[in-house]
């Protein structure tokens, strides 16, 4: 996958987990919500393991390795 | 504790010059009902909502805010690219230019700088919940007026993304009242 390709699907998967997020916030006992979010999550930090390995860290504050690439380097989305 | 994810939330990619733009979405990075009204107000409310569910749900729609906050400065940042001081001078932001230059100022569109007095942080859930709701209503028609003023793609993209994320977040509020009610019932 692309650059761009790859950061548009953790943009998706991690906007389901954002709405699966806040809908669980209000309806804590939703175990099928639980069961999804648990799945998109675990699908989220693959992809951003993935996306981390070919084009530097994503998260900092030690959230994110620097071995793939320098924090201070890599793009910026204001840019 | 935050921790900053080096992405927006939505892509933004707008690639040609609009200033009539830029100064609109101004409205929601700096005015009243702006991104950073929204996130500044939910977050200071999380010290007094009671409930774990309420708290969680003003902590997060508030971080989310941040993020849309974000956004909007991205697309306003966007929509000022390529501009000539020439253009800017024509232009409704030639007061933002003499003031901030072409930093991304958190002004309304006629270049009132944002203040606190927009907020309310009041320390009665009840009051603070309605206020929330209200303040998605307002974003979301503030959303639909920027939408009116462009035919875009590139700009009514993310719009379209924005707006329907006050429907969500007035949905959660409500539930939050709701919950707050009950409490309050069974008291």
């Amino acid at each position: 996958m692309s650059r761009c390709e790859l950061m548009n699907k953790i943009s998706q998967i991690q906007f389901v987990c954002v709405e699966l997020n806040l809908y669980i916030n209000t309806h804590p006992d939703d175990t099928d919500a639980i069961k999804d979010f648990n799945s998109y999550s675990s699908r989220l930090n693959n992809l951003i393991e993935e996306y981390e390995q070919e084009y530097g860290p994503l998260l900092n504050f030690g959230i994110s390795p620097i071995d793939t690439g320098s924090w201070v380097c890599s793009e910026w989305p204001f840019e | 504790m935050w921790i900053y994810e080096k992405k927006l939330m939505f892509p933004v990619n707008i690639t040609r010059p609009d200033l009539k733009m830029a100064q609109a979405l101004m409205a929601q990075y700096g005015g009243p009902d702006s991104e950073l009204a929204a996130g500044l107000r939910y977050l200071t409310q999380r010290f007094t909502m009671p409930d774990d569910r309420c708290r969680a749900t003003v902590n997060d729609i508030g971080t989310e805010e941040i993020a849309h906050w974000e956004m909007i400065g991205v697309m306003i940042k966007q929509c000022m690219r390529g501009a000539s001081v020439e253009d800017l001078k024509n232009s409704g932001l030639l007061g933002s230019f003499v003031l901030h230059g072409r930093s991304v100022f958190p002004s309304d569109p006629n270049g009132v700088p944002f203040t606190t007095a927009y907020i309310q942080s009041t320390g009665d859930p009840v009051a603070d919940l309605v206020e929330d709701m209200a303040a998605e209503q307002k974003a979301r028609a503030t959303y639909e007026h920027l939408m009116m003023l462009t035919d875009n793609e590139e700009i009514l993209r993310p719009l379209r993304f924005l707006r329907e994320r006050e429907i969500v977040h007035y949905q959660r509020f409500g539930e939050c009242l709701e919950i707050v009610q009950d409490l309050m019932c069974r008291d």
